[in-house]
Formats: structure tokens, C-alpha cells, sequence
């Protein structure tokens, strides 16, 4: 009887801390959002003052913030699409064929990940500094983010390019389809969901990146160089506002592909991610 | 071209634009840099001239040792609490999460949705003198009255562990959750007590996910500066704001590149002895390829 109570408490205990830590993630975001209405007193919003709404009606009252938000959508919508399109080629080569160096191609694409954001956007701009162009600015930004945000594509499609039913596409060839229809027709609209989650968080990469984007921006200021001015001087509630309104769009976008994707997948006959019927697992070592 | 020819080298061309753009813009500009990392002069006076000036190395190491440590201490810290809070979390949303297994993953990705700087700002908030947290700590007794924890190691590495968490967490989730649960009642079965079963049954098969997440929180912490920044004081800077200040406000490229090279390379040292306990596979996340 103790031996199951203790059990029980153990569950609670365990079942508490992880409560905890999830509150733990939450409670600096509610922060924010709680914050977005205050009416700080000072140029600084980190002491709750009062309620107010003036923040939200005039969001972009902060000078500045407007275009360096614009800027950020911009170059997040265009760095997403070259990233996608290029790291989609590059999982598909490496996950489909066999071919020499793809060993080292693979630790290629993983270097780039385990390099520090600093030393990636020092080097990107001692390459600049010396072909002394494209200008710092816009094109420089895109092509920094491109290239930090193609690594994570690769990654994101490989890993659901390596469950993926082979047969279905033989299926296809041996009903006359070209190796082009195939692909698009069958392969491609089986590894979308992959396809949509790198999007996605090439997307939200991008949008977030201010470290490689200080190194290479110019005078260019994209949402988070704009916060990090405004850091020393001033925090405007605006801020917070605008935070707030990122983070609701993209839970929603989030929930939506979600939708999208069970739906997808209840219409379509094909479950790609269906589990195999499993083999059993190796036994671990013993310890 | 012949069939057999086409087919050889389309891999190659799927590779050749990805591949191309990291070659042009990640590969070359480590030259550039390792080029600039050698050079001497003055960024006034004529600029730098390529010296192969080798005791920039040497020299940068021993000015800012101080930050090197630092940030591989604050980094380790930050790591090893993250592990901590995340081990625990992910064991009960992978075992226990039923139905809200992927509600509470979402929740546990939320803090990406929120720009980096202003996580960070809203630590700024928690933390701030005459915040909630503060005068509760202080009411208690634990933190002085005139004590602070803005501006201290604490919030410094508060702020580190809590940017960097999900990386921890996600890993260790992913691997939690292939975990068989009939190894588990295998594991009971045998007579196996609660411990038992987590030492040598679950534990063991988590290990991939705790040797990912280590590296993926690790690596972006030991070369953050956001954190030092925003929640610290020069006291607290580690070498990320060294290799920033260094080449945006000093314009002392050499110093810069050649830290910049000391820290990747430091990175790499970790990366390989890790890999080493833990086995390319589970690092690139090349199991199950084609082979």
C-alpha cells in the first residue's frame, strides 16, 4: 500500500515539474503581452504603471518601426523562398541517391549548425569588406539569411524525406508517368508537409535573426536592430505591442497548417507517416 | 546527354544550387576571415596589410582569456540547468501527455514565436529592481535589500537558459517518444523496480536526444552576446561581445577574425569528442538513410 502511494507521489512530483518548467517557458511571453497594455511611466516599460489601450490603437506611433517591420516581412517572405526551394534540391539529392562525397556533403550541411551565429556573421562580413560589394544593406541581409536558414531546410525535408514510401513512386512509373510527373505529381505532394514545416521555420528564423543581421545589415534596420537601438535608449510599449502581434500570427499560421495537414491527410488514402509495422527494437546495452 | 550520364549526375545537380550558396557564402568567407585574422595595421591609418601576423592568435587569447572562460562557463551552467528542466518535461509530455502530447509541444516552441531580443527584454522586466520577482526574493530574505539580480551572473545565465531551452527540450522529446514501451514492460516484467527500468531501459535510449540537446544548447550559448548584453554588465561579457564590439564599434578586423576563429574552433574540439562518445549518426541525423 505505501510501496503505491509512493508511486503516486512520485507521478504527482513529476507531473508537477513539468508543469513547472512549461509555466517557466510561458511566463516571460505572458509577460509581454501583459506589458503591451501598460502605460509605463519613463522611457522604459519594465514597471507595470497602468492600464492602457494607447499602444495598441497607434502601433506603429514609434518612428521607425513601421519600415523596419516592413523590412523584416520582406526579406523573412524572400529568404524563406530561395531557402526552401535550394535546401528541398539538396535533402532530395542526398536522401534519394547514392553518389560520392555524400558523407562529406552531409557534414557540409551540418557545419554551418554547429558554428557560432557570431562567427557565421563575422565571416559573411569580412567577405563583403573585401569584394567591397554588394553594398551592406538589403541584398546583403538576404543572402546571410538564405544561407543560415538553408541548413535547417535540408535538415527539416531530410529527416521526412527518410520515411518516405518508395513504391508509391515506382507505382507511378510503372503507370508511364515521367520522372518530372512523378516528382510532381507524387513525390512532391507527399513531402509537402515536410516541405511546408521548413518553410515555416525558415520563415520565423529569418524574422528573428538579429545576430548574422547586425553583422551585415549596413544602414539597414530590420524589426530586431531596430529593438536593440531602442534597447539603450527607450522601450516603448509599441514594442510589446508588435511582439504580441508576430506571436498571434504565427500560432495561427501554426494551427492552421496543422489543420491543414490532418485534413490532408484524413482526405488522402495515403498516410505517409504510418507507422511500419515495428520490427523489435535492438535491446539497449546493459548499463 | 546519354540516359545513364543524366542520371549520374542529377544528384549532383539537385545539390549544386544549396550547395553553391553555402560554398560562396559560409566555406569562402571563412578564407576571407582566416585572411583578415592574420593581417596588421590600424583600421585609420591605411588600413590592414596581410602580415601573416600569427601572434594575433596568441594575443587575442591572452587579453580576452577571461571572456573565453567565462562564456564556456556560463554556457556549461546554462546547458547543464537546461537539462535539468528539460530531461523531466520532456520524459512527462512524451510518457504522460495522452491526448496533449502535441498541445504541450506547441507550448514548448511558443518562446520561438516571440522574437529573441524581446524574450529577452521580458527577462529584463522579471528581473528589474523593484520587479515582483526581486521583492519577493528580498521579502524572503534571500536577496538583500539593496541586493539586485539585473546586471548579475544570474540573470545573465537565467537569460541563456531560457533562449535556449526548446533546443534542449525538442531532442530530448523526439528521442523520448520513439522509446518502445514494451522495452518498458519488458523492463517491469523482469521485476524490474521504477529506477531500474529508467537507468538501463529508458535512459540509454534517450541518450541520442540528451547528446543532441547538449550540443544544440551549448553551441548558440558559448557564442552568445544578446544575453551578456541586455541582462548583464561588462562584467558579465563573454566573447561573443568581444568578437561584436571588436568588429562593429572598434573596427579591429584582425583581433576579431582571429577570435572569431579561436571560438569555432574551440566548437569544433567540443563537436568532435562529442561526436565521439555519441556517434556521427545520432549527431548529423543521418540514421535510416539509404545506404
Amino acid at each position: 500500500m505505501s510501496a503505491a502511494l509512493r508511486r503516486r507521489g512520485l507521478d504527482w512530483l513529476l507531473n508537477g515539474y513539468g508543469l513547472l518548467a512549461l509555466v517557466y517557458l510561458l511566463v516571460p511571453i505572458a509577460v509581454i503581452v501583459v506589458f503591451s497594455f501598460n502605460d509605463p511611466v519613463g522611457r522604459f516599460n519594465f514597471l507595470w504603471n497602468e492600464f492602457s489601450l494607447d499602444a495598441w490603437k497607434h502601433p506603429f506611433a514609434v518612428q521607425g518601426v513601421g519600415d523596419a517591420l516592413k523590412t523584416s516581412l520582406e526579406i523573412a517572405a524572400m529568404s524563406t523562398v530561395i531557402a526552401t526551394a535550394l535546401g528541398t534540391l539538396t535533402a532530395l539529392a542526398l536522401v534519394r541517391y547514392e553518389f560520392k562525397g555524400r558523407g562529406p556533403v552531409n557534414f557540409f550541411i551540418f557545419i554551418p549548425l554547429a558554428t557560432p551565429e557570431v562567427v557565421l556573421g563575422a565571416a559573411l562580413l569580412s567577405q563583403f569588406l573585401n569584394w567591397g560589394s554588394p553594398q551592406l544593406g538589403f541584398a546583403t541581409i538576404l543572402i546571410a539569411h538564405v544561407m543560415f536558414n538553408l541548413s535547417f531546410v535540408v535538415i527539416t525535408v531530410r529527416s521526412r524525406l527518410i520515411g518516405f514510401d518508395r513504391s508509391l513512386e515506382e507505382a507511378a512509373q510503372d503507370l508511364g508517368a515521367t520522372p518530372w510527373e512523378t516528382f510532381r505529381l507524387v513525390t512532391l505532394p507527399l513531402i509537402m508537409p515536410g516541405v511546408i514545416s521548413a518553410a515555416l521555420l525558415a520563415f520565423a528564423l529569418s524574422i528573428d535573426d538579429f545576430v548574422i543581421t547586425n553583422f551585415n545589415s549596413g544602414s539597414t534596420i530590420t524589426f530586431p536592430l531596430f529593438i536593440w537601438g531602442a534597447a539603450r535608449v527607450a522601450v516603448p510599449p509599441q514594442i510589446y505591442v508588435i511582439a504580441t502581434m508576430i506571436f498571434l500570427f504565427t500560432v495561427a499560421m501554426m494551427i492552421l497548417t496543422v489543420w491543414q495537414q490532418r485534413r490532408a491527410e484524413k482526405m488522402a488514402a495515403v498516410r505517409p507517416d504510418e507507422p511500419e509495422p515495428a520490427a523489435p527494437r535492438p535491446a539497449p546495452a546493459p548499463a | 546527354m546519354p540516359v545513364r550520364l543524366r542520371k549520374a549526375a542529377l544528384p549532383y545537380l539537385l545539390l549544386l544550387p544549396g550547395l553553391g550558396w553555402l560554398l560562396l557564402f559560409f566555406a569562402i568567407p571563412l578564407v576571407y576571415m582566416a585572411f583578415e585574422s592574420l593581417k596588421s595595421g590600424s583600421p585609420f591609418a591605411g588600413g590592414f596589410q596581410l602580415t601573416w601576423e600569427f601572434s594575433n592568435y596568441t594575443d587575442a587569447l591572452k587579453d580576452y582569456d577571461e571572456q573565453f572562460i567565462r562564456s564556456f562557463e556560463y554556457a556549461g551552467l546554462a546547458t547543464l540547468i537546461a537539462l535539468l528542466i528539460g530531461y523531466p518535461l520532456a520524459y512527462v509530455i512524451a510518457f504522460r501527455g495522452g491526448r496533449w502530447k502535441n498541445a504541450m509541444l506547441l507550448l514548448v516552441i511558443v518562446p520561438f514565436f516571440v522574437t529573441y531580443l524581446i524574450r529577452t527584454l521580458s527577462w529584463e522586466t522579471i528581473l528589474s529592481d523593484s520587479g515582483i520577482v526581486v521583492n519577493t526574493l528580498q521579502a524572503v530574505g534571500i536577496v538583500g535589500d539593496a541586493g539586485r539580480l539585473l546586471d548579475t551572473t544570474v540573470s545573465v545565465v537565467a537569460g541563456i537558459t531560457y533562449n535556449f531551452l526548446p533546443f534542449m527540450i525538442l531532442p530530448l522529446y523526439a528521442s523520448l517518444e520513439r522509446v518502445d514501451p514494451r522495452m518498458l514492460e519488458a523492463g517491469y516484467d523482469l521485476y524490474g523496480r521504477r529506477r531500474d527500468v529508467f537507468r538501463h531501459v529508458t535512459l540509454p535510449l534517450s541518450m541520442p536526444g540528451v547528446v543532441a540537446g547538449v550540443l544544440l544548447t551549448f553551441i548558440p550559448a558559448a557564442g552568445d552576446f544578446i544575453n551578456a548584453q541586455l541582462l548583464g554588465t561588462p562584467k558579465q561579457y563573454m566573447i561573443g561581445n568581444v568578437i561584436q564590439s571588436r568588429y562593429l564599434v572598434v573596427n579591429d578586423y584582425p583581433t576579431a577574425a582571429a577570435l572569431s576563429f579561436l571560438l569555432m574552433a574551440f566548437m569544433l574540439i567540443l563537436v568532435v569528442i562529442w561526436a565521439r562518445i555519441a556517434g556521427t549518426e545520432a549527431l548529423l541525423g543521418t540514421e535510416g538513410e539509404r545506404r
